[in-house]
């Protein structure tokens, strides 16, 4: 693995098989990525062309069904996240790995802070503690303090992505995986996303983003990695052989 | 984080048994009734680990063997074949090889059943206090004062008003019985809590609270537990992985998200598509 690398996806594949059709969905095929501390690399490429099923693949919410996801730990070791036991991984995403997605799955009982405050509870830090970064942490994202006692279940799309968020960077993971992270902003609030990802940088976390708009690559992106449906590679590969 | 259980080919067969139970049953063939000599093959081979502070569940439909392991493993019965080393501080034991005395003491003190049926956890000729009184007489706390503060405290954490520890269970609704039940089982700190069906047949709002209460005892207390439920919301808001069961074979294992997003098993895929 290059030494520098936080993360290097080596030839990585996902097909789903689905046993009631008896089909079998090709999602991502032979992705390459490599990944730097305080640097963010952008996946880019059409709707379907299984984005996100790299980033489920490497956070471990799919199985991957080839390749090599090369992470390095905090402590210099390097493990394959493709093949890691489920505790290596469940302990990961405790301590090293988040995930924000564009989807916030939240119970409707829960206040906006308790959702955002969970993964500091789970790493034991101090409970007055974590609630006081969760409330810096959600003025920095200019969520209104009149909505942080309420359920983020009756939130506009905007709001919801900030609690995302929100939960997503509070334990300052060393790899965060974004899906998508300002998709449902406004232009106002996107800015302060992408100050709060460049601090992020700054303090040394590696990203690997998806991003909606192509704009926000040429800013934020130190790598760009370009991938094409699975299904337009295996044409593409046909007609090589052809 | 360190094994709490380790559970390695763990079976149970009821009927008299034949050479052919295990290979003519299971998912494959569809069934776990022997179709030789009539035996229902309960579990078979089953094998994971519990970790410190983890909670598993085993999903699975009715007749899956999913309450079969955790019985065999709390000793309600004992199973045909297989280990399971319970791992406690400095001390493992192996469960299958103890004596009854041996087992008792375990299951007093250091493992906790709640069952959906709180006729099974709960003794309902004496009172609710009683219930939990008795547990902590069985581990040996012995101060009447003592117990009775024990279980108002036990009674107040899991929101069932003190005032009323001296009525019998059957006054209580459904969602309240749990809630004596979970005192009950949480009384004398038990590293290892199994949890079977405990929602099952509530009002969902009441599901929502007792499923609240134990992921907050969990956060409190790191306790170990097990979940058996064939509840896919359950599975999600309490879970960390997942066993799959069906015919009394565990068909699929993984994180949770995993199981529910990207399930690999066709009858996994069936039962994750069949969500509400």
């Amino acid at each position: 693995m290059n030494t520098h690398a936080i993360l290097e996806v080596k030839n990585f594949s996902k097909l789903f098989f689905l046993h009631e059709q008896g089909k079998a969905i090709p999602s991502s095929h032979g992705v390459n990525i490599m990944v730097y501390p305080g640097k963010l690399t952008a996946l880019t490429g059409p709707t379907g062309a299984g984005k996100s099923s790299v980033l489920n693949g490497i956070y471990r919410t799919y199985l991957p069904s080839s390749g090599e996801i090369l992470y390095r730990r905090g402590n210099g070791e390097v493990i394959d996240l493709a093949m890691a036991d489920e505790h290596s991984i469940i302990d990961l995403r405790r301590r090293e790995i988040g995930f924000v997605t564009q989807f916030l799955r939240a119970l409707p009982r829960q206040s906006t802070l308790d959702v955002v405050v969970q993964p500091l509870y789970r790493l034991g830090v101090d409970r007055q503690q974590a609630r006081q970064q969760a409330r810096d942490l959600l003025s920095a994202l200019n969520l209104p303090e009149r909505l942080w006692e309420i359920s983020p279940a009756t939130f506009s799309g905007g709001e919801k992505q900030r609690v995302n968020l929100a939960r997503g960077l509070i334990a300052k993971p060393r790899l965060l995986l974004l899906d998508e992270p300002t998709a449902s902003l406004d232009s106002n609030t996107a800015e302060s996303v992408i100050d709060l990802l460049q601090q992020l940088k700054q303090q040394g976390i590696a990203m690997l983003a998806i991003f909606h708009h192509p704009e926000l690559v040429t800013r934020l992106a130190d790598e760009v990695v370009a991938i094409d449906s699975a299904a337009a590679t295996e044409n593409s590969i046909k007609e090589n052989v052809l | 984080m360190d094994k709490v259980l380790s559970v390695t080919g763990l079976g149970k067969c009821y009927g008299k048994g034949c050479p052919l139970c295990i290979t003519a049953t299971g998912p494959e063939h569809d069934t776990n009734l022997c179709p030789y000599c009539g035996t229902v093959v309960a579990a078979h081979d089953v094998s994971f680990d519990l970790h410190e502070g983890e909670i598993l569940g085993i999903i699975g439909e009715s007749g899956s063997g999913k309450s079969t392991a955790v019985k065999c493993l709390y000793f309600d019965d004992a199973p045909d074949s297989g280990e399971a080393v319970f791992h406690d501080g400095e001390q493992s034991h192996a469960l299958f090889d103890l004596n009854a005395a041996q087992q008792r003491r375990l299951r007093n003190h250091r493992f906790s059943m709640v069952y959906q049926n709180p006729n099974l956890g709960l003794n309902f000729g004496i009172s609710a206090g009683g219930n939990i009184a008795e547990r902590l007489l069985m581990s040996d706390m012995l101060d009447y004062a003592r117990i009775r503060k024990r279980v108002k405290e036990l009674l107040s954490r899991t929101e069932v008003l003190p005032s009323r520890m001296d009525e019998l269970p059957k006054n209580f609704s459904g969602g309240m019985q749990q809630r004596v039940q979970i005192a009950k089982a949480l009384s004398t700190n038990p590293p290892l809590l199994f949890l079977d069906e405990v929602t099952t047949g509530l009002d969902l709002s009441v599901q929502a609270a007792i499923l609240d209460l134990i992921l907050e005892i969990q956060q409190e207390l790191s306790t170990s537990m097990i979940v058996v439920t064939h509840d896919l919301g359950v599975i999600r808001s309490l879970t960390n992985r997942t066993l799959v069961m069906k015919y009394g074979r565990i068909i699929e294992a993984g994180l949770t998200d995993q199981v529910l997003e990207d399930p690999q098993h066709a009858y996994t895929q069936r039962l994750v598509a069949s969500a509400l």
